[in-house]
């Protein structure tokens, strides 16, 4: 099976918009609804998420809070924020116009 | 605000960096896992299982620091690292350590305690609300030569309503009688205008202040005290406040206590440690009743500017009004005297005097923390060829090299601010000892304090200094070759060629920063010794001064020494008695001013009593400012008890009195000066204050160092103290004096003809000489002790490198030895190697030194600047040190036994 690697930079639009599509996750959980929506298509290094998590509770756009799993294990799951909410839409818009921008170039005759 | 928030964030992170830590390691375990388990059910074998949820995973190690990294902690993380890594090493070497840590502790010591006086006196505001709006008001004729001339009530009325100042006081410090008391004291008294308290910004600590608002002529009857004479006169009695005193027999209400450690902002010790304030507005009786603008009666003045406004504004406001009184009032301020108004910073006029002084210790101290690094410096190197290998590995192992470098710069660091502390420990132990050793006349002595900012200034230095003794050794750390280090069997000596470079260059360093200081210290203790063996011109050996004051009441009725005639039976009383008193041979009385050397009076005789201005008879007047003389006036005995000789003419003698014209006996300056081709004798001048009688020259009398003991030529004029009377005395009494006795008896004396009457001050003549040299003492003593702790910094630092270079030659010089060197040879090469660096350091050193004394010149007494002996002598002096100190090195040297060398090479 091919597998892409994630476009550079996009890491923290896929946990946000993750994240904010299902309110609470642990890692394996996001890496693993990445992997699942995206069709197998887009490949994270599943180690690279918890940098990019750390970054992110440093900037404040998510929060984590240890609970348990359905299979009863101690886990750290993550949260939106305020701030990543606002986060997501700024790097959606970003997103959008540089695909938008990619689409037109590639597209032009 | 996001900002700070993120930093809380990052807080919290740092503080509980371990549970961040394990949390994310769990975290990271528990996805493991669940992949591993994932794919075990898809039917995988649990070895393949793991080593695919691993894969997917990445570099679990690299992910880890990854996100610890990226909280920004690692540079304080690596720092605690280092840290920790240095006080171990530190551990491991206590020799070494203890060394370091002394030198760095004394030279830390040194600068912080230095640096805690310049900090009191020069740096620190003064301790008034909004201080840099205070200034001191001098005013000075330029064209006529004349200084800080004082001023006058017509002349503070402008300034009050210039519309410049907020307020305006003029201050004139005095001496007055206290009575009331148990025990009649001299006190020093300061006049000043109603205003002074609000202009300061300051409340007593007890009652109130002057009303600022109260015009009424004459002496305003209220008095505020000192905190001291509180304590002192009246048992620190909280009912003060209703009791009234006599100063100079005139009634005072006592309305207010200061606050202790209140100092008035005067220029010395004694216009600092007033002891009462009384106020006036400067006209009616007794003050002049607005007096001619020429006469210049009130001699310093303070004032607040207006709140907003500048120095540099006011002082052009002031120029303006100045030029305008000069066009109002042409007589009064001729065009020639260019009167001119000078505004000071307060704090100025305070520690002016003291400034170059402190600098200059500063300087030499400072000299001796760099002296002690670059030493520090040297033994680090040492160490870093034998940590050689040890670096070698950690780089071969993957330690980038900034870190090496930033490692062992820590490791210096360390070791640096731990010789702060133990300076600063040191310090605080001794802070009573060190305290007692400033001279007592140091302004703002009691603000002199272990504060913060001195804390912070012994932090820095100690910072500053582990960078600059660490520097050298962490860039050569930087700098190794691995290869050829790992090579190296055993001592891993290697890039010893540029480090020992290094070592000389720091030795250099050493020998002229030591050259500068000793040459600045001969040149302070040349200057001192010539002003010791100065000759004096008087005898002060078995001679004992003692003060005594006549009240000057406002109230001239209650006046008993009025004149000179009512004054004369007490001085023949006391002289009477004196003479008895046991062991006196001689006695005499003077004005205050007839006092040798005495430093203290200087500025009180002046304000006092006013300069002596005179007019020669026969003589056109030249210019408004009259010929000015020191005066002093004395009883017969006088010259004869201080064994200065008489030249020509006669002395006074006991027919000369009220009655009889006024004579004055003159010394040589002042015949030289103002007859010099003339006979003096005979010869007749006037003070310029209107009344005064001519004065006939009747004797001429040797030069004498009584005014200075760095000047021998002032010009000196001695009245007959029964023709002309003073108020402030000196009972002088040579013989075998009981120097703990005599104060007692005296007063005993002194009260029994009037109990009214304080006596105090007494001292020995040789003690008064001694105080005038106090402050040149101090830094005299203090550059030497800096120079010496230098030289032997400095010889322990060449002692150092030559040691190292014979310890990595000794291979060569087995060699040079078995091919037929004669161990002369040796010696002559290894000293020759000590002596190129003392001749280097001497030629940096020299030209230092001429830039320092040049800039210390206003210290220098008798001895140029560029003394070619001093500057020679010092450096020969300072080579020798180095051969003697590059002597056992090369000794050993010459001991090398070629076998043992080479076999063990």
């Amino acid at each position: 099976m091919h597998r892409d690697e994630i476009p550079p930079g996009t890491l923290y639009l896929l946990i946000l918009k993750t994240l904010a599509r299902t309110g609470e996750m642990h890692g394996y959980e996001i890496a693993n609804s990445i992997q699942r929506i995206s069709e197998d298509v887009l490949q994270v290094e599943e180690g690279s998420l918890y940098p990019a998590l750390q970054r992110m509770l440093i900037k404040g756009w998510v929060t984590a809070k240890w609970g348990t799993t359905t299979g009863n294990r101690r886990a750290r799951y993550y949260q939106l924020t305020a701030a990543g909410r606002k986060q997501l839409s700024v790097e959606m818009s970003q997103f959008e116009r540089v695909i938008g921008a990619i689409t037109r170039v590639i597209e032009a005759v | 605000m996001e900002w700070l928030r993120e930093l809380a964030r990052r807080f919290r992170m740092l503080v509980h960096r371990r549970e961040f830590d394990a949390d994310l390691e769990e975290e990271m375990r528990l996805h493991l896992e669940l992949r591993q388990e994932e794919q075990l059910q898809s039917g995988m074998a649990a070895d393949e299982a793991r080593a695919a949820a691993r894969r997917r995973f990445g570099n679990t190690t690299y992910l880890k620091e990854e996100s610890h990294f990226a909280w920004g902690w690692e540079w304080f993380e690596n720092f605690l690292m280092d840290v920790r890594y240095g006080l171990r090493m530190l551990r491991k070497a206590p020799g070494f350590s203890a060394v370091a840590v002394l030198t760095i502790a004394l030279g830390i010591g040194a600068t912080t305690a230095i640096f805690s006086v310049v900090d009191g006196t020069l740096l620190h505001a003064l301790p008034y609300p909004e201080p840099e709006q205070l200034v001191s008001i001098e005013d000075e004729l330029p064209g006529v030569g004349a200084r800080d001339v004082g001023m006058n009530e017509p002349e503070w009325q402008d300034l009050e309503r210039s519309g410049i100042f907020e307020y305006v006081s003029p201050a004139w410090f005095d001496e007055n009688n206290l009575t009331g008391a148990p025990q009649p004291t001299r006190v020093r008294l300061l006049i000043v205008a109603p205003n002074y308290f609000a202009l300061l910004g300051v409340q007593p600590q007890l009652g109130r202040a002057f009303n600022r608002e109260d015009h009424s002529p004459g002496l305003l009857t209220e008095v505020l005290i000192s905190d001291g004479l509180w304590k002192r006169s009246f048992g620190g009695d909280p009912h003060v406040l209703e009791k009234s005193v006599r100063i100079d027999t005139d009634l005072y209400r006592i309305v207010g206590v200061m606050r202790p450690g209140f100092d008035a902002p005067g220029r010395t010790a004694e216009e600092r440690n007033v002891e009462i304030w009384a106020a006036t507005s400067f006209y009616g009786a007794p003050m002049v009743d607005h007096p001619p603008r020429y006469r210049r009666n009130l001699p310093t003045a303070i004032a607040r500017l207006k709140p907003g406004l500048t120095i540099a504004e006011a002082q052009s406001r002031v120029d303006a009004l100045v030029a305008a009184l000069q066009k109002e009032f042409p007589v009064d301020y001729p065009a020639r005297n260019a009167w001119t108004v000078r505004l000071v910073p307060l704090k100025e006029r305070l520690v002016g005097n003291v400034r170059q002084s402190l600098v200059l210790l500063l300087g030499a101290v400072g000299s001796v923390l760099l002296i002690g690094c670059v030493n520090v410096a040297n033994l680090l190197l040492a160490r870093a060829s034998a940590r050689g290998r040890e670096m070698a590995i950690r780089q071969a192992l993957g330690a980038a090299r900034s870190r090496l470098t930033r490692q062992l710069l820590t490791e210096s660091v360390v070791l640096s601010v731990l010789g702060g502390i133990a300076g600063l420990a040191v310090l605080f132990s001794l802070k009573g000892f060190l305290l007692r050793i400033l001279p007592g006349n140091l302004p703002r002595l009691n603000e002199v304090s272990i504060s913060w900012s001195v804390l912070l200034f012994a932090l820095g230095a100690s910072f500053v200094a582990g960078a600059i003794f660490g520097l050298a050794p962490a860039l050569h750390a930087g700098r190794l070759d691995i290869t050829h280090a790992l090579k190296q069997e055993g001592r891993g000596s290697t890039g010893s060629g540029q480090r020992a470079r290094t070592r000389r260059a720091l030795v250099v360093t050493e020998f002229a920063l030591s050259l500068v200081l000793m040459i600045a210290a001969s040149l302070l203790l040349q200057s001192f010794r010539d002003l010791l063996n100065a000759r004096l011109g008087f005898n002060p050996e078995n001679v004992m001064s003692v003060r005594t004051r006549l009240p000057e009441p406002n109230d001239t009725a209650i006046d008993k020494y009025k004149t000179a005639p009512q004054e004369a039976p007490f001085l023949r009383e006391v002289l009477r008695r004196g003479a008895t008193l046991p062991g006196v041979e001689e006695a005499a009385i003077g004005d205050s001013a007839s006092i040798p050397l005495d430093q203290s009076q200087r500025e009180l005789n002046l304000i006092a009593d006013g300069q002596f201005f005179f007019t020669l008879e026969g003589r056109d007047i030249q210019s408004d400012q009259p010929p000015v003389a020191e005066r002093s006036r004395v009883t017969p005995g006088y010259f004869h008890l201080l064994e200065i000789p008489l030249q020509r003419g006669r002395l006074f003698n006991e027919l000369d009195n009220e009655e009889t014209p006024a004579v004055a006996v003159i010394n040589e300056a002042f015949a030289r000066t103002y007859w010099p081709k003339e006979d003096p004798l005979g010869r007749r001048f006037k003070s310029t204050r209107t009344g005064s009688p001519w004065i006939a020259v009747v004797g001429v009398i040797a030069n004498a160092r009584t005014e200075s003991l760095a000047e021998g030529e002032v010009p000196q004029v001695y009245l007959d103290l029964y023709q002309t009377g003073a108020k402030r005395l000196a009972i002088f009494l040579r013989g075998h004096l009981d120097a703990g006795a005599i104060p007692g008896e005296v007063r005993q004396e002194v009260e029994s003809v009037d109990p009214t009457l304080p006596v105090f001050d007494a001292q020995t003549l040789k003690e008064t000489v001694a105080a005038s040299l106090a402050a040149r003492r101090f830094s005299m003593e203090m550059i030497t002790v800096f120079a010496l702790t230098a030289l032997l910094l400095a010889s322990l630092g060449i002692y150092g490198v030559i040691s190292y270079i014979v310890s990595e030659r000794t291979h060569e010089i087995g060699i040079r030895i078995a091919l037929g060197a004669t161990r002369g040879n040796i010696l002559g090469t290894v000293l020759l190697q000590g002596l190129q660096l003392a001749i280097a350091g001497a030629v940096v050193g020299l030209v230092g030194a001429l830039i320092v004394s040049h800039l210390m010149a206003g210290l220098l007494y008798g001895v140029r600047p560029t003394d070619p002996l001093t500057f020679v002598g010092v450096a020969i002096l300072l080579m020798g040190v180095a051969l003697l100190a590059s002597c056992l090195p090369a000794r050993r040297a010459m001991r090398v036994d070629p076998m043992c060398a080479l076999r063990d090479a």
